[in-house]
C-alpha cells in the first residue's frame, strides 16, 4: 500500500501515513514538492557516493528513507554506534515516497547513489522483489535473522518468486475502527467498545448496516464514515487475493474481493452514509476538528493524526475498536542493495533496527506497530494503552488484528489499481454524482491504460 | 548600432595603436600584442560559454535525449533498457482521450488564466502610471504575489476554494446563494486552478506593462490632449498602440506558462489524476502521471516533445504576428 511515513516532532502532522494509493499531500509535504525530485537526487547521491568511512576512520552505513521513519528521533542510531564503536550512521531522508521510490529505481538502474541500507513500501516491495531481485541481498541468508519473529504474512510480502527475501520488515498497519462515542450515543449506538465492535464482527457488510441504523438517527451534519474509498480500503485488505491471483495474472476485474468490496462503498454513498471527503485531504482535517463523521477505518499509524485534527474539543469523544475482519494498510522493509559500499555492516544494522526489542522501542516512542511477533508480545506492546482514545488497549486490539490479517498476494500495480478505484472510480460516484456503472467503467479504463505496455 | 560602437574595441577591424617609444620591432611586444588581439577576438566566447555549456547538459541534451526516449517504450524501472517503438507513442496520443481532455484543459485553463490576468495588468498599470503618492508601495505591493511559491498559494487558494468549509462559499453563503463545489465540477475546477495563476502573474505583467509606458514619449499624450482626447481616449489610441510588442511578449511568455502549469492543478487537488474526472488535469500534470506513476516514461516523453512541438507553434505564430506588427507600425 501507499503510504508515506512523517513521524517528526519537527512537522505538524505526526504519525501520518498516507492512504493506499492517495496521494494526498501533507501541509509539511507542500511546500518541498515541487523540489523534492532534485533534492531527493541530491541527497541520495550524497549520501550513497561517499567513500564509506568517515573522516576519524569510522565505517559509515548510509540509511535511505522515506518520511519519518522515527529511528533516529527514538534514539536508536545512538543507540547502535555506542554498541558498535566503529561505525557511524547516516540518513538520508526524502519527504515522500513518490519521489523517493522513482529515484530509488534509478540509483538501482545506474548503480549508484544507493544507500547502504534502502526503505521500501510495502506497496513498492512485490514490484522490487519480483522486478529487481537480483540487486538485493537475500535477507533470509543473512547470518542471524530468524523468520520466524516476523508475522509469516509480513516475511512473505518481500519474498520474491525465486524465494530470495529482499528485505525485513519494519513496521505494519492492522486495521481498527475509530468511532465518536458522542455521535454513536446520539444516534442510539452502544458505546462500549466491546459491544460496538460486537455490531459488525466477521464482516464488512455488517459495518455499512450499522452505517445504516446509525443514518436514521443521525445527529444533524453528520456522517457514519468518512469516505468511500476508505471503507473500500479496508474491507479489500481483509481478501487474501484482490487484484492478483497467485499465479500473477491481474484479475481485478472479475476478484470477489473487489467486486465485494466495491459495492459496499457503492451502497455507502446511495446510503448517504460518507462524509463525501477525501482522505489526507484539507477538507478530511477540518471535519476531524468539526466533528462531523462518527467512524473511520485506523491502521494504528493514524492514531497520532486523528489525536491532532480533532484536537481538545474531540478528547473524550473518539475510542478504537477491533475491525470487522482484520486487514492490514501501510508498512515498510529494509533491503540492502548489492552494491551498497558496506554491505556486511548494512546487513547487520538492519537486522538489528528490525529485531523485536528495537520494534518495541520504536512502537513506544513513534507509534510505529510492531511487525514482530516476538514484539507483540513484550509488555511494551501487548499491554499498550491509548489515552486520547480513552485509554483504549491499542496493543491488544492491534496485536489481535495484527495476527490474522491473510497473507495477501501482491502484486506490481497494486498502488495503481487502488488509486484508481478510489480516486477516480469511487470519487466520481461519491462526490461527482455518476452512476456506478460510470464510476467503474472510468477506473477501469484508466487502469487498463496505465498496465498496457 | 551596439554592435557598430563596439566593433573597433575588438581588434577585428584596425590592429590597437602602440605608443612609438616602446620600440616596435622586439619579438615580446609582437607576441604580446598577438596574444591581446586573441584574447579580444576569443574572450566573449569564453564569457558567455558557461550559459551554453549548461544550456548544452540540462537544456539541450534533455530534450534530444526525451526525443529518442520517445520513440521507445521505457518503463521507470530500467530506463536504460529500450524497445524501439516508432512513433507508437505519438500515434497512440491521437485515440487518447486522456491526453485530449489534458489538451482542451490545458487550453481554457490556459484562456481563462491569460485573458484577466493579462486585461487586469493593463489596467492596473495604467493606473499605477499615474501620479502617485508612494508609486514604489505600490509597485512592490504588486509584486509581492510573484515572490510567493506555487505551493505556498496554492494551499491558500485550496483553502479557500474549499466545500465544506472554505471561505468563497461561506461568503456565497452568506450572500444567499448555494455552496459550490468547486473541485468536482469541471468549470468550477478550472476557475480555480486560473484563479491561483491570475493573483500570481497579474503583478508580474503589471509591472512589464508599466515600464513599457513609461516608456511612451509624453509629447504624444501632450498632443492627443490638445487634440481634445479623454483619459480614455489617451489610453486607448496612444497607450495600447505604443505597448503592442509588449504586449504580444506577454501574451506570448503567459501562454507558454500555462502550456507547462503543472505546480497550481497537481497541488490544487493534491493528485496527478487532476480531479475526478480528471476535470482540471492538464497536459503537464498528465506527463507526470504517465511517467512517474504509471512508470511509462516513453509516453511522458512523447507528450513532452508534443508539448514542445505546441511551443514551437505558438512561437512561429508570434513571430508572423510580430513581423506583420513592424511592417504596420513602419508604413
Amino acid at each position: 500500500m501507499h503510504t508515506s511515513r512523517n513521524t517528526s516532532p519537527l512537522h505538524r502532522t505526526s504519525h501520518l501515513r498516507h492512504r493506499p494509493g492517495s496521494r494526498r499531500l501533507t501541509a509539511s509535504g507542500l511546500a518541498a514538492v515541487l523540489a523534492a525530485g532534485l533534492l531527493a537526487g541530491c541527497a541520495q547521491d550524497g549520501g550513497g557516493s561517499g567513500s564509506g568511512t568517515s573522516a576519524d576512520g569510522k565505517t559509515v552505513v548510509s540509511v535511505g528513507v522515506f518520511g519519518v521513519f522515527g529511528y533516529k528521533q527514538a534514539g536508536l542510531y545512538d543507540e547502535y554506534e555506542k554498541l558498535n564503536p566503529g561505525i557511524k550512521i547516516k540518513e538520508n531522508s526524502t519527504e515522500r515516497n513518490e519521489d523517493y521510490y522513482p529515484a530509488l529505481l534509478n540509483h538501482l538502474t545506474a548503480n549508484s547513489g544507493l544507500s547502504d541500507i534502502q526503505a521500501v513500501e510495502v506497496g513498492n516491495i512485490n514490484e522490487v522483489a519480483n522486478l529487481h531481485s537480483d540487486k538485493f541481498v537475500d535477507m533470509a541468508k543473512a547470518e542471524g535473522v530468524d523468520k520466524s519473529a516476523w508475522l509469516p504474512w509480513k516475511w512473505d510480502q518481500a519474498k520474491a518468486e525465486n524465494g530470495k527475501v529482499v528485505g525485513l520488515g519494519t513496521d505494519i498497519g492492522p486495521m481498527g475502527v475509530c468511532y465518536r462515542k458522542d455521535l454513536f450515543k446520539k444516534a442510539g449506538l452502544p458505546t462500549d467498545r466491546k459491544d460496538v465492535a460486537e455490531l459488525w464482527a466477521g464482516d464488512w457488510a455488517k459495518y455499512v448496516e450499522t452505517g445504516e441504523d446509525y443514518m436514521k438517527d443521525a445527529p444533524k451534519g453528520t456522517a457514519f464514515t468518512d469516505a468511500a474509498a476508505g471503507l473500500y480500503n479496508g474491507s479489500v485488505s481483509s481478501y487474501a487475493v484482490k487484484n492478483y491471483d497467485r499465479d500473477g495474472k491481474l484479475i481485478y476485474k472479475k476478484s470477489e474481493a473487489v467486486e465485494k468490496s466495491w459495492d459496499l462503498a457503492m451502497q455507502a454513498v446511495e446510503g448517504k452514509m460518507t462524509g463525501k471527503l477525501k482522505q489526507f485531504d484539507k477538507a478530511w482535517d477540518q471535519a476531524y476538528a468539526n466533528g462531523t463523521f462518527a467512524s473511520v477505518i485506523c491502521p494504528p499509524w493514524m492514531l497520532g493524526y486523528i489525536k491532532e485534527k480533532s484536537g481538545p474539543k474531540g478528547a473524550d469523544a473518539w475510542d478504537v475498536a477491533a475491525p470487522p475482519r482484520p486487514a492490514n494498510w501501510g508498512g515498510s522493509f529494509l533491503t540492502v542493495p548489492e552494491h551498497a559500499k558496506n554491505k556486511d555492516e548494512a546487513v547487520k544494522l538492519a537486522k538489528w533496527l528490525t529485531a523485536p526489542e528495537q520494534q518495541a522501542k520504536l512502537f513506544e516512542k513513534q507509534a510505529s506497530f510492531p511487525s514482530s511477533s516476538k514484539a507483540l508480545s513484550l509488555p511494551a506492546v501487548a499491554d499498550a494503552e491509548h489515552e486520547y482514545f480513552d485509554d483504549a488497549p491499542i496493543g491488544e486490539i492491534f496485536s489481535d488484528a495484527a495476527k490474522d490479517i491473510p497473507t495477501a498476494v501482491l502484486g506490481p500495480k497494486d498502488q495503481l489499481i487502488q488509486e484508481n478505484i478510489g480516486n477516480i472510480g469511487i470519487l466520481q460516484v461519491e462526490q461527482q454524482g455518476k452512476s456506478p456503472e460510470e464510476g467503474w467503467n472510468a477506473a477501469v479504463k484508466k487502469i487498463d491504460d496505465a498496465v498496457e505496455d | 548600432m551596439t554592435l557598430s560602437r563596439t566593433e573597433p574595441a575588438t581588434g577585428s577591424g584596425k590592429p590597437p595603436v602602440r605608443p612609438a617609444a616602446s620600440g616596435g620591432g622586439s619579438r615580446a611586444e609582437e607576441r604580446r600584442s598577438r596574444r591581446y588581439r586573441r584574447d579580444a577576438r576569443w574572450s566573449p566566447y569564453a564569457f558567455i560559454a558557461p550559459f551554453f555549456l549548461f544550456f548544452a547538459a540540462f537544456g539541450l541534451f534533455p530534450l534530444l535525449y526525451t526525443g529518442w526516449a520517445s520513440l521507445h517504450n521505457v518503463s521507470l524501472h530500467d530506463p536504460t533498457h529500450m524497445e524501439w517503438a516508432g512513433l507508437h507513442n505519438f500515434s497512440r496520443l491521437w485515440e487518447d482521450e486522456f491526453f485530449w481532455n489534458a489538451l482542451r484543459n490545458t487550453a481554457t485553463i490556459g484562456v481563462l488564466s491569460t485573458v484577466p490576468q493579462l486585461a487586469m495588468a493593463l489596467g492596473l498599470a495604467h493606473l499605477l502610471n499615474y501620479r502617485l503618492r508612494g508609486s514604489m508601495f505600490f509597485r512592490v505591493v504588486m509584486l509581492t504575489p510573484y515572490a510567493t511559491s506555487v505551493a505556498a498559494a496554492t494551499l491558500v487558494f485550496a483553502l479557500l476554494f474549499g466545500r465544506d468549509y472554505g471561505m468563497i462559499n461561506w461568503a456565497l453563503g452568506l450572500a444567499g446563494f448555494d455552496h459550490v463545489d468547486w473541485e468536482n465540477g469541471t468549470l468550477t475546477s478550472q476557475i480555480a486552478v486560473s484563479s491561483i495563476v491570475i493573483w500570481r502573474w497579474t503583478g508580474y505583467n503589471t509591472l512589464i506593462y508599466l515600464a513599457a509606458m513609461q516608456a511612451v514619449p509624453d509629447d504624444l499624450y501632450e498632443s492627443a490632449a490638445l487634440d481634445g482626447a479623454s483619459r480614455w481616449q489617451q489610453f486607448w489610441h496612444v497607450t495600447i498602440p505604443s505597448l503592442r510588442p509588449t504586449i504580444l511578449f506577454t501574451v506570448v511568455v503567459s501562454t507558454i506558462g500555462a502550456t507547462q502549469l503543472f505546480g497550481e492543478p497537481l497541488l490544487f487537488g493534491g493528485s496527478q489524476t487532476g480531479g475526478g474526472s480528471h476535470q482540471y488535469q492538464t497536459l503537464g500534470l498528465y506527463l507526470y502521471e504517465q511517467g512517474w506513476f504509471n512508470f511509462h516514461l516513453g509516453r511522458a516523453s512523447a507528450i513532452a516533445w508534443t508539448m514542445f512541438l505546441i511551443l514551437l507553434v505558438i512561437g512561429l505564430a508570434n513571430w508572423l504576428i510580430a513581423r506583420r506588427l513592424q511592417r504596420s507600425s513602419s508604413q
